[in-house]
């Protein structure tokens, strides 16, 4: 293992860019994608039980988007990527 | 999102089509000529719309960056690929120039899976895991495309088109290609379900 340099600056980081702040996929509600089909893309994709993946259902129709999952942004552009895959509307930000 | 079983019982919902989940993940569908034929013509429309950009670059493609990386103008084409980030176009246009090349080709060869498995006279066909996924993600981009294109932007519009419908012809033929769409990856769905048990 490497040793620990004793002397660090203290790094400055942008307030937007925090990295202990973990990052979400959003995903949107859209008028044409079956309720059905995308409870079970989020069984697939995060292998989440039906039931919880049937209540993210329910939280993007009835409010318009929900949290699926979060993690680091190169897990979350993962995750958004097959989202878009499936045809699902997803996006990726830092949890604010 | 649209609820599958409550689309309209209308001739799109007295299916020919069947599914029978089969194990290890499969289905077999069992299709007539005309469903077989208006499914491949729904996925080699796809095909063309999902093609890849003439202008560009060979270099850039082989190793998977697009030049252009900026959200498509066309409606159809900005939601099959939409922007990753909607608070920081820098990034956006990143993720694109990395993965839209990549998409593109996921979505052509999903279509073309569809478009090999359709026997030209119908009758069954047998689809694995892999061909499963395939065909959830082509009826998806087929709906997708013909929704926006048919202007479906919040889920009263759906019930709007449907009155639409009723009135215009031209309007008909695109309605009802949708909604038997709709009843075909429903089953689909529920198809998967049941062979998970």
């Amino acid at each position: 293992m490497t040793a620990m340099p004793v002397e660090l600056d203290e790094p400055r980081i942008e307030e937007h860019n925090r990295p202990d702040t973990p990052w979400v996929t959003i995903v949107w509600n859209d008028p044409v994608n079956l309720m059905s089909y995308v409870t079970y893309v989020f069984q697939k994709v995060f292998g989440y039980s039906r039931a919880k993946a049937h209540k993210l259902m329910e939280d993007v129709h009835y409010r318009g988007k929900a949290v699926v999952s979060s993690g680091t942004r190169e897990e979350m552009e993962r995750h958004v990527a097959t989202l878009h895959e499936y045809g699902l509307w997803a996006t990726l930000q830092q949890d604010r | 999102m649209t609820a599958g079983q409550d689309a309209p019982d209308t001739e799109a919902s007295r299916m020919t089509t069947r599914f029978h989940p089969v194990p290890y993940g499969g289905v077999r569908i069992e299709i007539d000529r005309d469903d077989a034929t208006l499914l491949r013509s729904m996925a080699e429309l796809l095909l063309r719309i999902v093609e890849e950009p003439d202008q560009q670059d060979g270099l850039a493609a082989l190793v998977g960056i697009s030049e252009s990386a900026t959200r498509p103008k066309d409606p159809v084409l900005a939601r099959l690929f939409p922007d990753a980030y909607t608070d920081d176009p820098a990034a956006a246009t990143d993720f694109r120039r990395y993965t839209e090349n990549d998409l593109r080709r996921h979505k052509r060869e999903n279509a073309r899976r569809v478009v090999e498995a359709l026997p030209a006279e119908g009758g069954q066909v047998l689809l694995d895991a892999d061909d499963v996924q395939a065909w959830l993600k082509v009826l998806t981009d087929v709906r997708l495309s013909l929704g926006t294109r048919m202007g479906l932007e919040t889920e009263e519009d759906v019930y709007a088109l449907r009155a639409a419908a009723s009135r215009d012809e031209s309007l008909a033929a695109a309605a009802h290609i949708y909604e038997w769409l709709t009843h075909v990856q429903e089953n689909l769905v529920q198809a998967v379900w049941r062979q998970q048990g």
